[in-house]
């Protein structure tokens, strides 16, 4: 099984993106331009700044040729992961419900939170038990999850929040706690939280490693 | 033709960008301003209103989040 981690002008996070999905399985960088996926199972938007955040987070990559790629993929059941800026995209891309506004504080955030499972049936979250809380580091100034009233009552009823942060924990101010939503289908996931960060013990918590396992069974079970 | 595109934060969603400059302002001494909010302004060089609107609804603004109107400047 093999990851493909995409790169944009401005990523930052891909090499620990990759680094993580090559602890569980093989791996490679997908560059923005390309307009072939070469052939990987699953596919990572990572952390950073794509295109400098012009305009509005994630706004512009949405367009990128590879972005095109992961529409289709993620259209054909493919599992599809965006962290932080790749959770910023993949809403852009209306691969997710909802955006990310800036923090209620205005501020950076650099620290470590805990998040609830709150789905285990989704691509990602397969080798974690529903409740189970990981201690996975934040760090973003525009990670504030939002939707409006009819698009949150139908986030909530069709249950596709699967990260909330911890109670008292909710570093941002994301509306009902929300850390992480899925589409209806449970293939495509996005998070604030950087869970390619927390895959040794060495830097706190290794509890990131699930998500990355979890496609891994994903896919060993289709 | 020129436009500019003027976008701003939906009512209701808390813009804290907007709070911030608010609340700098008693300091500059300046009581009868209020309600700021903060937005963008993108200028442009254009020939087909349609397709502004289609940019604007496709890239310029997140219509979940936004609120825009374009200025025609002739």
């Amino acid at each position: 099984m093999r990851f493909g981690v995409l790169r944009f002008p401005g990523s930052c996070d891909e090499v620990d993106a990759l680094t993580a999905c090559e602890r569980v399985a093989d791996a490679r960088i997908i560059w923005h331009g390309d307009t072939d996926l070469a052939g990987v199972d699953a596919v990572v938007v990572p952390g950073g700044f794509s295109y400098g955040d012009y305009l509005r987070v994630g706004s512009i990559a949405r367009f990128a040729p590879a972005m095109e790629r992961v529409l289709e993929f993620a259209a054909a059941g493919g599992p599809v992961l965006g962290i932080c800026n790749g959770f910023q995209v993949l809403c852009e891309a209306g691969l997710l419900p909802g955006a990310l506004l800036p923090n209620v504080g205005l501020r950076f955030l650099c620290r470590q939170v805990g998040i609830e499972v709150a789905d285990a049936e989704t691509e990602w979250t397969r080798a974690c038990d529903r409740g189970d809380v990981l201690s996975i580091p934040v760090k973003h100034t525009t990670g504030r999850w939002f939707a409006p009233p009819d698009l949150l009552d139908a986030v909530e009823s069709n249950g596709q929040v699967v990260f909330r942060y911890a109670e008292g924990e909710n570093p941002n101010g994301s509306l009902n706690d929300v850390a992480g939503v899925r589409n209806e289908r449970g293939n495509v996931v996005g998070l604030m939280p950087h869970p390619e960060h927390a895959v040794d013990p060495l830097t706190g918590s290794a509890d990131g490693l699930r998500l990355f396992e979890s496609a891994v069974r994903s896919l060993a079970i289709a | 033709m020129i436009a500019r595109v003027l976008i701003k934060p939906k009512d209701g969603i808390l813009d804290p960008q907007g709070k911030a400059v608010e609340r700098a302002l008693p300091t500059l001494g300046v009581e009868r301003v209020s309600d700021v909010r903060v937005g963008r302004m993108v200028e442009l060089r254009y020939e087909d209103r349609e397709e502004l609107e289609g940019l604007c609804e496709k890239l310029l603004v997140n219509p979940l989040i936004e609120d825009y109107e374009i200025e025609e400047l002739g």
